[in-house]
């Protein structure tokens, strides 16, 4: 098992480097001066002070030793100035960071929530009506873009068009130590808007398990040796169909943070993805370049995770 | 041909085919039906409702919404199709040599190839567009670099397993070369797997054609794409709702569609997950 973690945690180590690597490449093949786009002028730069800042930033010196140092920095969590905030890299992401967390973090609780007991439902109701409204609902679930449900949620619970008498804000943040009511209230519909997607994937994964575990010899016994049924599924069967649902929700952990970027997007959520796509328009590539690495991090390191959980539940991984 | 009645009979791919035949009719006729050019300005009527002249409404420059919605599918579809058998070409490619000769040699390949899982893939995408520049050229090329690894996986899987069967052996025994063996005998045994995950891509490659355009990041304006209209119309929302309704609906439909084709395929050449949905 020691190794298995090991071997692991080696893999996601050498993924880190692979991306930080590309990301690295990538930002440094793009077009335009990130030294133009500071000064503000693309007419007539002063050649000075264009040189001078070049040479504050480290632009003028060899690639590698650019990306030499830029690798010691960002595994010591610099990683440089920000072009365009005039901030830290840090700082900002810093910032922006727990914010994006929070929201997938919740969004992920809500999809457990909504996908697992639908899931087994969906299961033990298998070929009746209440099953086919469940899993239809989960394939319109998988198929509906996160920014689309977002627009659905606004116009319903924010345009309040059936009149439910009330209307959710549909943008923007509040900081939890001036008004937590208010900051959970503009929560609400972004979280949901992300969880909902994610809800349905792991509900069709836990049907499709759940049936393989009821349709097994083991429960088969103990149903004849008569014990209850609600027992049957809750202390065996469920226990023996978690194992690919774990994966499934690893797996969404990339949906997650994909889906972030837009969801963010829509509700205006000041997290770190719209630090991204602002920071992509301005052309700042450090604030690109940490981005991009923090949410890749968070990916290899969540997806370590859920395989380590994985060894750990089913040995026959390891 | 048992395949083909096998399709027929099964009903979500029935329901695909129901949808997705008019969005490809659509797709390659969409300017023949089109009432009106898609770029076409009527200043004096923006974000009307739906009329005789404009069946779907305006937008916010009086371009005729239903116009557009008939160009917007071909940029998602281009992208999509085209994107998916560039990377279910190269990525077949690719683990069906590491598969087969094996060793060190098929671990650097695949290693190198699963590089690309390494980022969540919508960030990938957007760094490559911010590099390259938007566009749908640009963006297939995002989809066919981003699902290479996912056909490599499943082709180098298969050709391990396949590779130890007797009729490789005997093909190897009367030799056959290795083109021969690779395309005429391993290929035709691993794909099944392949095409299930053809639709899985089309579909993942929809949604993230669609969500770069969104966000200002795909097929670049004035062209229409569904994904930057629905972008577009967000600004519009409490003045003309439908302008964000009607891309939404065919997107989802388009999307629930290929989904379904997906389900249904694996039905039909994996009958061990049946009814597993």
């Amino acid at each position: 098992m020691k190794n298995f973690i090991l071997r692991r945690i080696g893999t996601a180590i050498v993924m880190l480097f692979a991306v930080m690597t590309i990301v690295f490449i990538l930002v440094h093949m793009m077009p335009g001066d990130p030294v133009l786009q500071m000064l503000g002028t693309d007419t007539n730069p002063d050649p000075v002070a264009v040189e001078s800042l070049r040479s504050q930033l480290g632009l003028d010196k060899p690639i590698l030793q650019q990306y030499g140092s830029w690798i010691f920095g960002a595994l010591q969590g610099n990683m440089g100035q920000s072009y365009s905030e005039k901030i830290s890299v840090m700082a900002s992401i810093g910032t922006r960071l727990p914010r994006t967390l929070e929201l997938a973090f919740v969004a992920m609780i809500l999809a457990c929530i909504i996908g697992l007991p639908l899931g087994v439902l969906s299961a033990q109701k298998r070929g009746k009506i209440s099953d086919l409204i469940m899993t239809t609902g989960a394939s319109l679930g998988t198929s509906i873009p996160v920014y689309v449900l977002g627009y659905l949620f606004i116009i319903v619970f924010s345009l309040d068009i059936f009149h439910f008498g009330f209307a959710m804000p549909s943008s923007g943040y509040t900081d939890i130590s001036k008004n937590a009511g208010a900051h959970f209230l503009r929560l609400i519909l972004p979280a949901l808007t992300l969880a909902l997607g994610i809800a349905a994937s792991i509900m069709r994964m836990t049907r499709s398990s759940v049936l393989e575990a009821l349709s097994s010899e083991s429960v088969r016994a103990l149903r004849a040796k008569g014990l209850k049924e609600h027992i049957v599924i809750s202390r065996h069967v469920v226990r023996n169909a978690f194992i690919p649902v774990i994966t499934e929700i690893g797996l969404q952990m990339g949906n997650l943070i994909g889906g972030t970027v837009l969801c963010e997007n829509v509700f205006n959520w000041p997290g770190l993805s719209t630090l991204l796509v602002k920071s992509i328009n301005a052309r700042d590539y450090p604030l690109i370049e940490g981005c991009v690495l923090v949410m890749s991090a968070i990916f290899i390191l969540t997806n370590a995770l859920v395989d380590i959980l994985y060894g750990l539940l089913d040995p026959r991984v390891r | 041909m048992n395949t083909i009645k096998r399709c027929l009979q099964n009903k979500k791919f029935v329901f695909s085919l129901i949808i997705l035949l008019p969005m490809i009719f659509i797709a390659l006729f969409g300017s023949s039906i089109a009432p009106h050019d898609p770029l076409e300005m009527h200043t004096t009527n923006t974000l009307a409702a739906a009329s005789v002249q404009f069946p779907m409404g305006t937008d916010e420059y009086g371009r005729c919404i239903f116009s557009r919605l008939l160009y917007g599918i071909r940029p998602s579809l281009t992208v999509s199709l085209v994107g998916t058998l560039g990377a279910f070409l190269i990525g077949s490619f690719c683990g069906l040599v590491a598969g087969y000769i094996g060793g060190k040699a098929g671990n650097a390949i695949m290693r190198t190839v699963e590089t690309i899982l390494c980022f969540p893939a919508i960030l990938l995408a957007m760094m490559v567009v911010c590099l390259f520049g938007a566009g749908v050229r640009n963006l297939t090329i995002v989809v066919v670099i981003l699902y290479i690894p996912h056909f490599a996986r499943i082709a180098n899987s298969s050709t391990i397993k396949v590779k130890k069967m007797e009729y490789v052996e005997n093909d190897i025994s009367v030799g056959q070369t290795t083109p021969k063996i690779l395309i005429g005998t391993i290929f035709r045994n691993i794909f099944s797997p392949l095409i299930i995950q053809i639709s899985l891509t089309i579909s993942s490659a929809i949604l993230l054609e669609s969500g770069l355009s969104f966000l200002g990041l795909g097929v670049q304006p004035p062209e229409p794409s569904w994904g930057q209209m629905i972008g577009d119309a967000k600004a519009y929302l409490s003045v003309n709702m439908m302008y964000m309704l009607w891309p939404a609906l065919f997107l989802c439909l388009t999307i629930l569609a290929v989904n379904l084709m997906g389900d249904a395929l694996r039905d039909i050449f994996d009958p061990k997950l049946q009814d597993s949905f």
